[in-house]
């Protein structure tokens, strides 16, 4: 197939992830899932993976599946040794005979999911190398059990268990850097990337991720219009002011070595990014103009630091 | 074939034998020499099991689950704690009626931390959905584990198979037992050929939905009856597996049961004990007899009832405290199957060999002599004690 990124032809691939999910409407989560399985080539099936989050009780309602391909979901904790079971079913099968055609292995996991309770899950499967794409969509917080905070969310961001209150601010804590542990890991991929655009970059990574052989981790940018307190039709603005604000970086890791994806024309401030959402409204209140100057400033110290990596 | 082997490697043997597709491996302590001896099997190209080396047995849990549920057949061990770290998935295991096979090795649970035999991790466990079975010695250990396959994976019952030994008592004893040989097993277990399966060509399939509660009793209710449909088929393999070895199986063991008016109800290798003290009561006329429970889920309650009818006094042993304060879970459901008996023996449960606690056949007899005073008396109080505990001024 040509390697130049069509989105016409892509999007005239059939659907593997169908319409009539129950995903609020401009959840990032649907756009994620069938952006990275139109990745897939047309004649290669998959099985996908799922943990118990947003994303699994809205795709998979008994007795709807919205999945084209072979799914399966388990538990919350455990999606990325669901994911290993599947992979080393196939071995075995292939290795008896009993299977012959190129299955490909993909895990949807949520924050949650991904950064807190599957985590070591996550972390021994890649370790053991087993030959599947593991995405984390990210939408920063326990969704699906009505916005509890994770290790995914940003410090300052209001959730049901860090409100706002006389003497609370909101979390307390920085989010994990997940994807530098992942690439701690010495896995061939590791990539950062959102569904921005043309779905561009979502796309190429999905390709590289499924493509290459051992264990490969996307962590996705996945905006909620619930959670982060916003009106639903600005999931694409939301994106892109991540990326500009430097946020959410996109870059990716191969074999070790660092490479930017994108440099915001004009690196914008923070508060850009955090003013349109209900979760940060407490940040511009008088007084608390110092938590706006803190975002700035470990938003500057993580993106000098990735800059470093990447020679950029 | 004779051979000598210790109950794990007698299960090792038997899953070389089978050559399962996947194996999840993790340690604990007794059962950690079963993955031990199946890494030596691979490492020697003796099978050709894809041996998935996880960093728990939670996800050695979530690698059989997925594993067969992607048409392959799947097999682990483990015990105690590692039991107890799968508890939530052993649930998913058996209601996406995944035939998975377990071997528990039984061993005491924290705390305090602990490693010798009873059987609290399995009765934890107990109503997970799981066929259980359990094996007195080493040959039980291994013809129960070859029996598994066939059970669990039929179409009426695709459940999972819980096949329990004691751990050091059984797991690390070497005893002379028989060995089949390796084609009569193969013949015996048979292809596994699901009808559906993730990597089914034609057919893809979906696993584990979000179930609705307009669906989720339907659910619920048909696992129960592949439950009920277990019975049946684990005396029908047990027939067929009498062919091939000559060794017979049924629900549980009667012992001298024929005409006994005082009769013990255990699990497990205290069977052994039980026997020889029955054996010497015999001798003195004591119409003693003992019923070993082999299969625990399903559990065979009116087959119990009936061998337990002609006596008069019964104790239950149990190898696990339930917390219940009302007895263990032996006594919970022997009690509850003998209620429908017109005339029923005297019932006591004695909870006994917790965290390794040794069990001897003096104990057993002081356990008949209890029997019998009731079978005078009528007096069962305290229903429920606890053997071989001792006092507060013994252990200062
Ligand atoms: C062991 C366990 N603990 C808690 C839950 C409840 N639970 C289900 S989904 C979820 C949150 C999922 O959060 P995340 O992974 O970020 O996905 P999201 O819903 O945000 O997309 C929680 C806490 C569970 N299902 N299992
Ligand atoms: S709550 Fe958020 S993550 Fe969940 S479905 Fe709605 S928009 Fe998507
Ligand atoms: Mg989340």
């Amino acid at each position: 197939m040509s390697t130049v990124y069509n989105l016409k032809r892509e999007v005239e691939k059939p659907a593997r992830l169908t319409g009539g999910h129950r995903l609020c409407a401009g959840c990032g989560a649907g756009v994620i899932v069938s952006g990275v399985l139109r990745a897939l080539n047309k004649e290669d099936r998959a099985v996908v993976v799922n943990a118990t989050s947003c994303l699994e009780v809205s795709t998979f309602m008994y007795p709807y599946t919205a999945y084209m391909d072979s799914y399966i979901h388990s538990a919350f904790e455990n999606s990325a040794a669901t994911c290993s079971g599947v992979e080393a079913a196939y071995n075995a099968l292939k290795r008896r005979g009993k299977v012959e055609e190129t299955v490909k292995f993909i895990t949807f996991a949520g924050d949650g999911g991904t950064y807190d309770i599957g985590f070591q899950s996550l972390s021994g499967a890649m370790e053991r190398g087993h030959d599947m794409v593991y995405v984390c969509y990210d939408n920063e917080a326990y969704m699906n059990t009505g916005i509890q905070r994770s290790s995914s969310t940003p410090r300052f961001a209001r959730t049901t268990t860090t409100p706002i209150g006389s003497v609370g601010q909101g979390k307390k804590q920085n989010k994990k850097d997940l994807v530098e542990i992942l690439v701690a890991h010495n896995i061939p991929y590791v990539a950062q990337t959102a569904p921005i655009g043309n779905f561009k970059d979502l796309h190429t990574k999905s390709y590289k991720a499924i493509y290459t052989e051992g264990p490969c981790f996307l962590n996705v940018l996945s905006p909620c219009p619930r959670g982060w307190d916003y009106p639903m039709a600005k999931l694409s603005e939301i994106t892109k002011l991540a990326m500009d604000t430097c946020v959410w970086p996109l870059y990716e890791v191969e074999e070790g070595v660092w490479h930017l994806s994108y440099t915001p024309k004009k690196k914008l401030p923070v508060e850009d990014f955090l003013r349109p959402q209900g979760r940060f409204k407490h940040m511009f209140q008088k007084g608390n103009e110092w938590m706006i100057e803190d975002a700035q400033a470990y938003v500057n110290q993580k993106w000098e630091r990735l800059l470093e990596h990447t020679g950029a | 074939m004779s051979n000598c082997l210790s109950g794990n490697e007698a299960v090792a043997y038997a899953i070389k034998q089978i050559n399962p597709d996947v194996m999840g491996a993790f340690p604990i302590t007794p059962s950690t020499e079963i993955p031990e001896y199946v890494a030596n099997y691979v490492a020697n190209g003796e099978v050709n099991t894809e041996y998935v080396t996880v960093e728990s047995e939670h996800s050695s849990m979530s690698v059989c689950i997925a594993a067969q549920a992607a048409g392959a057949r799947s097999v682990s061990a483990t015990s105690s704690c590692g039991l107890a770290l799968m508890y939530e998935l052993l649930y998913v295991a058996a209601s996406c009626r995944l035939p998975i096979t377990l071997a528990c090795v039984n061993r005491a649970l924290s705390g305090p931390i602990n490693i010798n035999a009873d059987h609290s991790d399995s009765m934890g466990a107990r109503d997970t959905g799981w066929i259980q079975i359990y094996a007195e010695n080493n040959q039980e250990a291994y013809d129960n584990f070859l029996m598994a396959m066939p059970i669990g994976e039929t179409p009426s019952v695709r459940l999972p198979v819980m096949t329990c030994m004691d751990g050091f008592i059984t797991s690390h004893a070497v005893e002379n037992m028989e060995l089949l040989e390796t084609d009569a097993v193969r013949k015996f277990i048979g292809e596994y050929n699901p009808e559906n399966y993730l990597l089914k060509r034609e057919n893809p399939l979906a696993v584990g939905p979000y179930d609705v509660s307009a669906y989720y009793m339907e659910h619920k209710v048909l696992e129960a009856e592949a439950m009920k449909a277990a019975k049946a088929r684990i005396l029908e393999v047990a027939a067929e597996f009498e062919k091939i070895s000559g060794r017979s199986y049924g629900l549980f063991e009667e012992y001298m049961m024929e005409d006994a008016e005082l009769a013990l109800v255990l699990i497990g290798s205290s069977a052994g004990t039980a026997k020889a003290a029955i054996d010497k009561l015999r001798a003195e006329n004591v119409k003693a007899g003992l019923v070993k429970i082999r299969v625990f889920r399903p559990f065979p309650g009116e087959e119990l009832a009936r061998a337990l009818a002609g006596t008069r006094a019964v104790a239950v042993m149990d190898k696990s405290e339930g917390f219940s304060a009302n007895g263990g879970p032996l006594f919970a459901e022997t009690r509850s199957a003998l209620y429908d008996l017109k005339v029923r023996p005297y019932l006591i449960d004695i909870v006994y060999g917790l965290g390794g606690r040794d069990v001897k056949t003096e104990d057993i007899e002081k356990v008949f002599g209890r029997l019998a005073d009731i079978a005078v008396t009528g007096e069962t109080q305290p229903v429920y004690t606890h053997m071989g505990q001792r006092s507060k001024e013994e252990i200062a």
